[in-house]
């Protein structure tokens, strides 16, 4: 971890970038709104935001309302009858099922349906918990500083110092039954460290502001300072950090299930579980690979666009 | 690690075949024996005393001689294991018993097959302590192969250790492997994952037609296939049945008889329902294994009925089929009071056996067909060697599949060797049951008759019972692997038992 | 200087221990082990018993724990139950360490090489055709499953055009054996000049290290691209445009060496997301290095192996972040005369 100075300040200064280019006029409440309406507005015109908006809100409502749009139950074997694996033959397209049967008969129409559901969860929730568990860590080191400091960031660089697909793959593999959620842990847990970082280093460019200084004198209480000072005004790139984390989450959920260590359920398809079982026979049905593999890049590129015009609307050095 | 004494795995033993040999071996492309390093054998009355006669002329790879107190010095040093070495000659553990000295927690000795070995001219004149209709044959298992006793002694073949949790090789069996077969011992690059055998000129029979065998660690399958595409290597061993087709038009594909067995377990341990007979046959009935098989498996894979394939002596087709019937299913469990069943349902993830190429693909196929007749499931998945393998023979699942490669053609490497049905306390937990003995001393008494008729009449009896009246598991299928060879490479013969000779491929031109 | 060095190797060999003892508690908290690993379906409950009893497995963790420290003092880490059964575990790693050496290089090669001049022209047109097709396939290249792009790469250009090897790092039919000096395969023929072996060698390297070197390549074009943005605004940039200076004296002693701190920083960071890339791509490429040692380890529960790998890949990691460190300071003036 003593090598990782440069990581970690390439994260702190993000964050202190972006930190003074908040509080840097004094009055926080009208600058704030400024700078979202000014973020709108460069937002508007870049067609980056707008293709990654329409990729996310497009899977978002099909995740939403997939039992609706699926036309079968995607576990059931019902066109057994017409696959015979051996003699390299899947139930082809027909009606009722627009891309034909997987490898064991049911239809890969509803299973990439009901799929996005999974992706989603995988992709929101690994990015709650690890921000959740970020939020925690950087607000104590950020508010208490000190000796909590300390500790908590050694922590954080523990974690940091190992390659994140390795530390993913270690917590995963410590769960006897590998499942959805042993996913969702694995890859979370690989982002807590990232988002602590960047929140400290937000927290610590506000505890020296202008606005908490003023604050503190005039005897408000440390709790109070942290929730609606410190925080609020720290929250900007790490949600830049976040939208680009969701697509993160999904491509290492992915590598997890091609390594055996994803859901293995069998009731519930996830994409990259469907990648992962269709690798073995990829040029016997490369459809079947390339269905979810298409599916997986189209969203991660959703979010990564959408996260980066963000990025780009939010940059304090874009409105020069 | 080169020392087939101390292998139990298939990827071990490939090498080891071109290599070594035995007293006796296998006729090509079947189980059945056939003389090897010895040439002709008899065996007194009560098939207690075996004489080999060894075949003459033969030479190790290091020049020096085979005869009759090179054999004795084989079977005497396999017998005389200690320590770790003991622990690691799993084989002979399975198929001979005990080692010289050993005891059990009790104090008394573990009994072993083997008694001795003694050098009478050119005959090795073996005693065994019981008769067994697995001898010879289990001779010819690449693990008893016999080794040049000079490079035995001289790298120190027996100094196996346990360091930490692995065990450490002498260098015998890292860098000196000298046996007897048409291959000897090359170099292992491991740098590249890469063993060589080269030709062994001093080969008793026909010389190798290749002067080179070059073996190469590729561990993901498609990477094996791509591989064999690109022409990066001549051939691959267990393609994916997925793949049997493609590869048909392009390459040799050969296909070895189903010499496996699959089944569903049941372990009558932990829940009460299991143990009545019902609801087990509710279960098979449940099951259809028709389907699956033709879906899912390559052709050749049957249905299997008996507990063992059926080239192996004794299956009988007159058993008890359980043909798929959801409503007879149904019925049972409505007889047996059990419409609300639940059972914790194991299968194992990280893992491909020849006789379970996918097993997601099977559990997934045979959990909707229980769920489909009203049985709720407990599903656990876990890796094979990170809980699986441990949890059933802890007795932890209520159902579960494993499965068998014979090692040789006998009944009781199934039924006792593979499903341990002599041995009350195995993973079905038979012996809870009040017929849990019975069973365990027909297989043993089946396994000790020494005329081959009757002893065939046993198994035919046997298998009937345990489909209609023990059930302790569901056999599924018997599925044939394969093996994968460039179109140019011919004269290689698929055998059941895996057990191919490499040495003399003819290879063609392009 | 050599102070910082020394102090900073100190704080290494502290870590390591803390590493090591966190490994050998999680490995063992893993359900499974070698001894499974080792009897398959064929033990029986008995012989399960003996053989952990033969691996002192069922000894106290601390006992464990304790032992296994003991060993590692007289220099012996174990040996591999797995990978390479009864090699020692510090062999498999060293024999196996320039192959991944050799293919991150390779990875980062392509990432630099491409990623930096890319990056460069995509800021000097900023907005322009080509600085968004680079933008866009830098987002695709993130947007990627790793194995999934190696898969395509080799079906592509080595199963059906057949022009480059799917796997490996050698041929098995080379004409005569290339002779091994330092394990670089790539440089063991420049050095006994068998240019064949080296070729060889080379071609081997190029699809596994696309595939490596995707993200990497992403991300160093970003970090160049927006970094020569930056500096192109930079107020001594437009003193020296002002001054008179050719474009090419202002190119290259401005605006390129001050971009060129953030794309060292990257590059340096790159380095452990490589490590862990090298588990897919090199499983995929069935490439005999660390990443596929690292996966088989892992299957078959090899605990020595794992130890050695993963203390071994931590070391390094930071080790190249010194050397990051260091080479930063050699690039930007001020940190060199502090």
């Amino acid at each position: 971890m003593v090598g990782l100075t440069k990581k970690k300040e390439r994260i702190d200064q993000l964050a202190a970038s972006s930190a003074t280019a908040v509080v840097d006029p004094t009055d926080v409440e009208s600058s704030g709104g400024s700078i979202l309406a000014d973020a709108w507005r460069r937002l508007r015109v870049s067609p980056v935001f707008w293709i990654g908006a329409v990729i996310i809100s497009v899977f978002v409502l099909i995740a939403i309302f997939a039992d609706v749009i699926a036309p079968h139950d995607p576990g059931e074997l019902l066109l057994r009858s017409q696959t015979r694996l051996a003699r390299n033959q899947l139930a082809p397209p027909q009606p009722g099922f627009p891309l034909g049967g997987d490898q064991l008969g049911r239809d890969l129409f509803s299973r990439l349906v009901i799929g996005s559901r999974q992706t989603l969860l995988v992709g929101v929730f690994a990015t709650l918990i690890g921000f959740t568990g970020g939020l925690i860590l950087g607000t104590l080191a950020g508010a208490f500083g000190g000796k909590v400091d300390t500790v908590v960031m050694r922590l954080v660089d523990v974690l940091l110092s190992i390659p994140s697909l390795l530390l993913a793959i270690s917590i995963a593999a410590l769960f006897a039954n590998p499942s959805q959620t042993s996913v969702i842990i694995a890859v979370s847990v690989v982002q807590i460290p990232v988002f602590a970082r960047l929140l400290r280093g937000q927290m610590l460019a506000q505890r020296e502001s202008d606005h908490v200084l003023a604050a503190r004198a005039l005897g408000v209480k440390r709790a109070p300072i942290v929730f609606r000072h410190m925080l609020p005004n720290s929250l900007s790139p790490v949600i830049v950090q976040a939208t680009l984390v969701v697509a993160i989450s999904i491509i290492d959920a992915a590598a997890l299930s091609f390594l055996g260590l994803g859901s293995q359920s069998v009731k519930v398809p996830e994409w990259g579980q469907m990648l992962g079982e269709a690798q073995q026979k990829i040029d016997s049905y490369p459809h079947l690979a390339f269905w979810p593999a298409g599916c997986i890049i189209v969203v991660a590129l959703g979010f990564t666009l959408l996260g980066e015009s963000l990025r780009e609307a939010l940059d304090p050095k874009n409105r020069r | 690690m080169f020392d087939p004494l101390y292998a139990t795995d298939g990827e071990s033993f490939r090498p080891v075949r071109q290599m070594m040999e035995g007293l006796v071996g296998f006729k090509p492309g079947t189980a059945d024996v056939e003389p090897k390093l010895a040439e002709s054998w008899t065996n007194s009355a009560d098939g207690l005393t075996w004489n080999f006669k060894i075949r003459q002329g033969v030479t190790f790879h290091d020049g020096t001689k085979l005869d009759a107190a090179a054999v004795c010095y084989n079977l005497d040093r396999m017998y005389s294991q200690t320590g770790a070495g003991a622990t690691q000659a799993q084989y002979w553990a399975d198929n001979m018993g005990g080692f010289k000295g050993q005891k059990d927690d009790a104090g008394k000795d573990v009994p072993s097959l083997y008694k001795s070995c003694t050098a009478d001219g050119d005959t090795a004149v073996v005693k065994i302590s019981a008769y067994t209709s697995k001898f010879p044959a289990l001779l010819g298992l690449p693990s008893f192969s016999i080794q040049s006793p000079t490079a035995l002694k001289k790298y120190d073949a027996n100094n196996v250790q346990a360091s930490g949790e692995a065990f450490t090789y002498p260098a015998y069996a890292m860098e000196h492997p000298t046996g007897t077969g048409p291959m000897q011992f090359g170099k292992y690059d491991k740098t590249n994952g890469v063993i060589e055998l080269d030709r062994y000129d001093g080969y008793w029979g026909d010389k190798a037609t290749v002067s080179k065998i070059l073996f190469k660690v590729i561990p993901d399958e498609t990477a094996r296939k791509q591989a064999l595409q690109a022409g990066t290597i001549d051939g691959y061993d267990l393609p994916n049945p997925a793949d049997w087709d493609s590869l048909k038009a392009d390459y040799n594909l050969l296909i070895r008889p189903a010499f496996n067995i699959l089944y569903l377990g049941i372990d009558m341990k932990n829940n009460p329902a299991l143990k009545d007979l019902k609801v087990r046959q509710a279960i098979a009935y449940a099951l259809n294994r028709k389907d699956f098989v033709a879906s899912q498996l390559p052709e050749g894979a049957t249905v299997a009925l008996n507990n063992y394939p059926d080239t192996v002596d004794g299956w009988t087709k007159d058993v008890e089929p359980y043909d798929y019937n959801p409503d007879k299913a149904k019925q049972l469990l409505t007889e047996a009071g059990q419409t609300n069943l639940t059972l914790n349902f194991w299968w194992p993830t990280e893992v491909s056996r020849p006789y379970m190429p996918d097993p997601k693909s099977v559990f997934t196929a045979f959990s909707a067909d229980l769920q489909a007749v009203g049985i709720k499931l407990n599903v656990t998945s876990k890796p094979w060697n990170g809980g699986y393998l441990d949890g059933v023979e802890a007795n932890k699942p209520d159902l579960f599949f494993l499965g068998w490669t014979g090692d040789y053609n006998t009944p009781d490497n199934f039924l006792g060797g593979s499903l341990a049905l002599n041995n009350p306390e195995n993973r079905f937990d038979t012996g809870s049951q009040p017929w849990g003995k019975t069973l365990a001393s027909e297989v043993a008494a089946a396994d000790a008759e020494p005329d081959t008729a009757k002893r065939n009449a046993m198994y035919v009896e046997l298998n009937k019972k345990l489909a209609s009246e023990y059930l302790p598991d569901i056999p599924i299928s018997s599925s044939p692997p394969a093996l994968v060879l460039a179109k140019n490479v011919t004269g290689v013969v698929a055998s059941p038992l895996t057990d191919e000779d490499y040495a003399h491929a003819v290879i063609g031109q392009k | 200087m050599l102070r910082y060095i020394v102090r900073r190797l100190i704080q290494l060999v502290v870590v390591m221990f803390v590493l090591s003892l966190l490994l050998f508690l999680w490995l063992r908290s893993l359900p499974g082990g070698p001894d499974s690993a080792i009897c398959g379906e064929r033990c029986t409950p008995d012989q399960r018993v003996a053989m952990r009893h033969a691996l002192g497995m069922d000894q106290p963790i601390w006992v464990q724990y304790f032992k296994y420290m003991g060993r590692v003092f007289t220099g012996n880490f174990g040996y591999s139950s797995g990978v390479e059964p009864g090699t020692p575990a510090i062999e498999v790693f060293l024999h196996r360490l320039p192959a991944t050496i050799e293919l991150t290089i390779g990875a980062l090669i392509f990432a630099i090489v491409l990623g930096i001049p890319l990056g460069y022209f995509a800021a000097r047109r900023k907005g322009g055709i080509f600085d968004n097709l680079g933008i866009i396939s830098s987002l695709v290249g993130i947007a990627i499953p790793v194995f999934f792009l190696a898969y395509l790469l080799k079906f592509v250009f080595a199963v059906k055009l057949g022009w480059l090897p799917d796997s490996g790092r050698q041929s098995t039919d080379l004409a005569q054996p290339a002779t091994r000096v330092t394990g670089f395969f790539v440089l063991d023929g420049l050095i006994t000049r068998e240019w064949d072996a080296s070729w060889d060698a080379f071609r081997h390297l190029i699809l596994p290290s696309i595939a490596l070197g995707t993200i990497p390549f992403a991300v160093i074009f970003r970090i160049t691209r927006s970094s020569v943005i930056d500096v192109q605004n930079e107020d001594y940039v437009r003193t020296a445009e002002a001054k008179g200076l050719t474009t090419q004296v202002i190119r290259r002693r401005h605006i390129l060496r001050n971009a060129m701190l953030p794309v060292v920083t990257v590059t340096g960071l790159q380095v452990g997301a490589l490590l862990a890339g090298a588990v897919l791509t090199e499983t995929v490429f069935a490439y005999p290095g660390l990443g596929q040692a690292t996966a088989i380890a892992f299957q078959l529960r090899d605990f020595a192996v794992l130890q050695v790998l993963v203390l071994a890949s931590a070391a390094t990691y930071t080790l190249v972040n010194l050397v990051v460190d260091l080479s930063y300071a050699l690039i930007d003036p001020r940190i060199r005369t502090r």
